[in-house]
C-alpha cells in the first residue's frame, strides 16, 4: 500500500506544476516515507491523541471524582482540604445507618427504579412504533416517519422541560389571581392533569428519551430479513407467536442498546424533573447531588456520585451480556 | 441498513451532547429563572448626569481611569436591574454581567470558583467568604458612598474583621410571612400557620429550600417552647437542633412547595396553590403586580432576615469596575432604586432624603433600630455557640446542611 501511495503522485503530477522540485522536498511525501514500514508507530500516532484525551480527560476526571470524595471539608470556609477522610464515603454508603438509608440510599434506589420504569415504558412504546415504520408502513413514507420520530430532538432540552411544565400545570386554587390558575394545556382541554410531581416526571422523561429507544429497535428490525416472518407464517405461527419466538429474540440486542440510553439518561437527569416538580420534593437523586454540591460540600457530592457510577457499570455489564454492543 | 446505522450513531452523539448541555444549562437557567445576564451597550459619557436624572454620584477618577470595561457579579434576584445598571454602564463604561444566586450557599460555591469579581453576600455567606480568604478588605477612601451608610450597619460581625471593613453594606430586610388575603380574611400574626397548621393554608404552605431555614423553625420554638432555652436561632445545641428538625418534619404535611427559584413561589402565589409561606418582599411586589391577592407581615415571634454586604473578590479580574459598582450601588440614588424594587431598607442614609423615599424608609424601618431587634440576620452557625454559651458545643452549619438533605430526600 505504501508503495502505491508513493508512486501515485508522480503519475498524477499536473503539468503546470512541472517547475516545482519533485519528490523529497515535499513534506507530505517525506512523512509518508518515514512512516512506511513503521506500522506500530503509525497506529500510535493515529490513536495517540484521542486515546490520551480519553484517558486523561475522561477517565482522569472520574478518578479525580473518587479521590475528591476522600477530601475533608473545612468546617468554617467550606472548602475541600487535602486531609483524607472516609467520612464522606460512609455518609454515602453506610446503608445500615437509618439516616444514610433515608437520605441517600433509598432516594438513589428510587431513582434507579424510575429509570427502569422509564426504560420499560419506552420499550413498550418503541417496539410497535418501530415495527410499524420498518415493516408495515409504505416504503415511500418511511423516510418521513423516521424524521418525525427524531423531530423532538430538534427542540432544546430546557424548552421541552418547560413545555411539559406548561402541559401538566394544575388548576389554581380558589384564591387564584384573576386570569391565573386556569391550569395548563391538559387541565384546560381534557380537565385532567397529573399535576406537578412524580407522574409528570415519568411522562417528561419518557418523552425526552423515547427516540433513543426507537432508533436502535428500528435499526434492528431493518436488519431482520422479511423472509423470516414469511417462514414463521408458513410454519403456522400466529402473529403473536412470531413476535415472541422470532422477532423478540433477534431484537434483544437492540432493546438493550436503547435501554443503555434511556436508563442512563434518566438516572442522571434532574433539571427537567425539577422543572415539572415545582419544588415539591427532591425526587431524583441528581437533585440531592446538586443540592449537596451547592451546600457547598463538594467532597460529599463526589461521594454521592459514586452510587450512579456503580449502578451504571453494573447496568452496562448486564446489557453487554444481552448483546447491546453488537447492535450499536 | 448503512443509513440506519448512521442514524443510530448520530443518536449516540446527540445523547452525549444533550447530557453535556444539561450540565451547562443548570448554571445559566435552572439556577436563575430570571434573565440571567444583563448587558447593555456602554454609552460613554463621563459626567455624573446622563440624560435628565441626577444620579447623585461621581465615579472615583482613579478607578475610572483604570476601569477594565466589564464586571461579573453574583447577586440576589432584583439587586441588579436595568433601571440602575444601565446608568452605571453609561457613567463608567463597565459592562455589568449579572448572575443570580438562589441561596447563600450557592453564592459561596460560585465565589470559591474565583470567576466573579464580587457578590452581594448575606451574613451567612460573608463569614464563610472571609474565613476562606475569598474576599478582600476594602479601603473606604475609595468609596464616596461609605460615609453616608447608616452607622448601625457599619463594622458589624458579618462585614468586618478586627475593626476593618470587608465590604459595603447594601441594605437589610426580614423574611416575611406571606398569605392569601382571601384565604385569610384576618391577617395572621404568627408563624404558627406554617408550623402548627389548623389554618386555611394547610397543604398550601411554601417553604424556603435552604438549610438556613432551620433557623426559622428555631425562631418559632424560641417563642413557643421557652423550656428549650433557645436564645439565638443560629446557636443551637444538639437537643435544640433536634427539636427544630422535628418541627420541620412535622411541617412537611402542611407544605406544598419548597422554593429555591423565587419565580416558583411567585407562580404559586398568583395561581392560588400557595396560600401561606416564607417570602421576600420583592416576590410579594412582583406577584401583586400580576394581581395576586396577597399581603405580607412580620409575625409577632420576629423573623429571620438579612443584612447584605457587597464584597470584592480577592481573585477579581476586574477590581476597578467592581469597586465602582460597589460605590455606585451604595450611593443615594442607586441605593434608593434597589431598595424600592426589592422591598428592603436602604443602607445609605441620604437615600431616605430623596423625593418620595421618606415613606419607603418608614415602611421598611430603615432608621429604626427597635424594629430590627427581633430580626435575626442570617449568619453561619459554628461549633462555638454564637450566643456566648460555654461548656456546650453547638451544631455547625455543615451539620445543618446534612440534616436538610435528609429532610428533603
Amino acid at each position: 500500500m505504501g508503495e502505491r501511495l508513493d508512486d501515485a503522485p508522480l503519475v498524477a503530477e499536473p503539468a503546470s506544476a512541472g517547475g516545482r522540485a519533485k519528490g523529497p522536498s515535499r513534506p507530505s511525501r517525506a512523512i509518508n516515507r518515514y512512516f512506511h514500514g513503521r506500522r506500530k508507530l503509525g497506529v500510535a500516532t493515529l490513536l495517540g491523541l484521542p486515546l490520551s484525551w480519553m484517558l486523561v480527560v475522561y477517565i482522569g476526571s472520574l478518578a479525580l471524582l473518587v479521590v475528591s470524595a476522600l477530601y475533608r471539608l473545612h468546617p468554617r470556609t467550606q472548602k475541600p482540604t487535602h486531609d483524607l477522610t472516609t467520612d464522606n464515603l460512609l455518609a454515602a454508603f453506610k446503608f445500615w445507618d437509618s439516616d444514610v438509608w433515608d437520605g441517600v440510599v433509598f432516594p438513589f434506589l428510587r431513582t434507579a427504579g424510575v429509570a427502569l420504569l422509564v426504560t420499560a415504558i419506552c420499550a413498550a412504546i418503541a417496539l410497535p412504533v418501530a415495527f410499524f415504520v420498518a415493516k408495515i408502513a409504505w416504503k415511500w413514507s418511511r423516510r418521513g416517519l423516521i424524521v418525525a420520530m427524531l423531530l423532538p430532538l430538534w427542540a432544546g432540552y430546557l424548552v421541552k422541560g418547560y413545555a411539559w411544565r406548561a402541559m401538566v400545570s394544575p388548576a389554581g386554587g380558589r384564591f387564584a389571581a384573576a386570569g391565573k390558575g386556569g391550569g395548563g394545556f391538559l387541565e384546560s382541554t381534557i380537565h385532567w392533569t397529573p399535576g406537578f410531581g412524580r407522574v409528570a416526571i415519568v411522562l417528561a422523561e419518557v418523552y425526552l428519551w423515547l427516540p433513543y429507544m426507537i432508533m436502535p429497535i428500528y435499526a434492528g428490525l431493518d436488519r431482520l430479513p422479511p423472509s423470516l416472518l414469511d417462514a414463521a407464517g408458513d410454519l403456522g405461527a400466529r402473529p403473536f407467536r412470531t413476535f415472541r419466538s422470532v422477532i423478540l429474540p433477534m431484537l434483544k440486542p437492540s432493546v438493550a442498546a436503547g435501554a443503555i440510553f434511556t436508563f442512563s439518561l434518566t438516572l442522571g437527569d434532574y433539571i427537567v424533573p425539577k422543572i415539572v416538580n415545582n419544588g415539591t420534593e427532591r425526587f431524583m437523586f441528581g437533585s440531592s447531588i446538586d443540592a449537596v454540591l451547592g451546600a457547598p460540600n463538594q467532597p460529599l457530592a463526589a461521594a454521592f456520585t459514586l452510587w450512579p457510577l456503580v449502578i451504571i457499570i453494573l447496568f452496562l455489564l448486564s446489557m453487554k451480556r444481552a448483546g447491546a454492543f453488537e447492535s450499536l | 441498513m448503512r443509513a440506519t446505522r448512521a442514524a443510530v450513531a448520530l443518536l449516540a452523539t446527540f445523547s452525549i451532547v444533550t447530557a453535556a448541555c444539561s450540565d451547562d444549562d443548570k448554571d445559566t437557567t435552572a439556577t436563575t429563572g430570571a434573565p440571567d445576564t444583563t448587558t447593555a451597550d456602554t454609552g460613554g459619557t463621563d459626567t455624573t448626569t446622563a440624560g435628565e436624572t441626577d444620579y447623585l454620584w461621581t465615579p472615583n477618577a482613579d478607578l475610572l481611569a483604570a476601569a477594565e470595561g466589564e464586571v461579573n457579579i453574583i447577586v440576589w434576584a432584583g439587586y441588579a436591574e436595568e433601571a440602575w445598571v444601565t446608568p452605571f454602564e453609561e457613567l463608567t463604561s463597565c459592562t455589568v454581567n449579572v448572575t443570580n444566586g438562589e441561596t447563600s450557599d450557592q453564592m459561596v460555591q460560585l465565589m470559591q470558583g474565583g470567576e466573579y469579581d464580587g457578590v452581594s453576600a448575606s451574613g451567612d455567606a460573608t463569614q464563610r467568604l472571609i474565613a476562606g480568604d475569598e474576599v478582600e478588605e476594602i479601603d473606604t477612601a475609595e468609596y464616596s458612598s461609605y460615609a453616608d451608610i447608616f452607622e448601625g450597619l457599619k463594622l458589624q460581625a458579618w462585614n468586618s474583621v478586627g475593626g476593618k471593613p470587608m465590604g459595603i453594606p447594601h441594605g437589610r430586610g426580614a423574611n416575611l410571612l406571606v398569605f392569601n388575603t382571601e384565604a385569610f380574611p384576618e391577617a395572621p400574626d404568627s408563624w404558627g400557620v406554617m408550623f402548627d397548621g389548623g389554618a386555611a393554608s394547610d397543604g398550601a404552605v411554601s417553604v424556603y429550600d435552604s438549610p438556613i431555614y432551620i433557623a426559622d423553625a428555631a425562631l418559632y420554638l424560641m417563642a413557643t417552647q421557652p423550656e428549650l432555652g433557645i436564645t439565638d436561632p443560629y446557636a443551637l445545641d444538639q437537643a435544640q437542633f433536634d427539636a427544630a428538625v422535628a418541627l420541620l418534619e412535622q411541617q412537611k404535611a402542611l407544605t406544598s412547595q419548597y422554593w429555591a427559584l423565587y419565580t416558583d413561589q411567585q407562580a404559586g402565589l398568583e395561581d392560588g396553590t400557595v396560600l401561606a409561606g416564607t417570602t421576600w418582599q420583592v416576590i410579594v411586589n412582583l406577584a401583586l403586580e400580576n394581581g395576586a391577592k396577597i399581603d405580607a407581615v412580620k409575625p409577632k415571634e420576629g423573623a429571620t432576615g438579612w443584612s447584605d454586604t457587597w464584597m470584592l473578590s480577592s481573585k477579581a479580574a476586574n477590581p476597578n469596575c467592581m469597586k465602582l459598582w460597589m460605590d455606585w450601588i451604595a450611593s443615594p440614588w442607586a441605593n434608593a432604586q434597589v431598595a424600592v424594587y426589592f422591598g428592603e431598607a436602604p443602607s445609605n442614609a441620604k437615600a431616605c432624603e430623596l423625593d418620595g423615599m421618606a415613606e419607603h424608609c418608614t415602611t421598611f424601618h430603615a432608621a429604626e433600630d427597635e424594629y430590627w431587634s427581633d430580626v435575626w440576620y442570617w449568619t453561619t452557625a459554628t461549633e462555638e455557640c454564637l450566643d456566648g454559651r460555654t461548656g456546650v458545643s453547638c451544631v455547625p452549619y455543615t451539620e445543618w446542611v446534612n440534616a436538610w438533605t435528609t429532610l428533603r430526600s
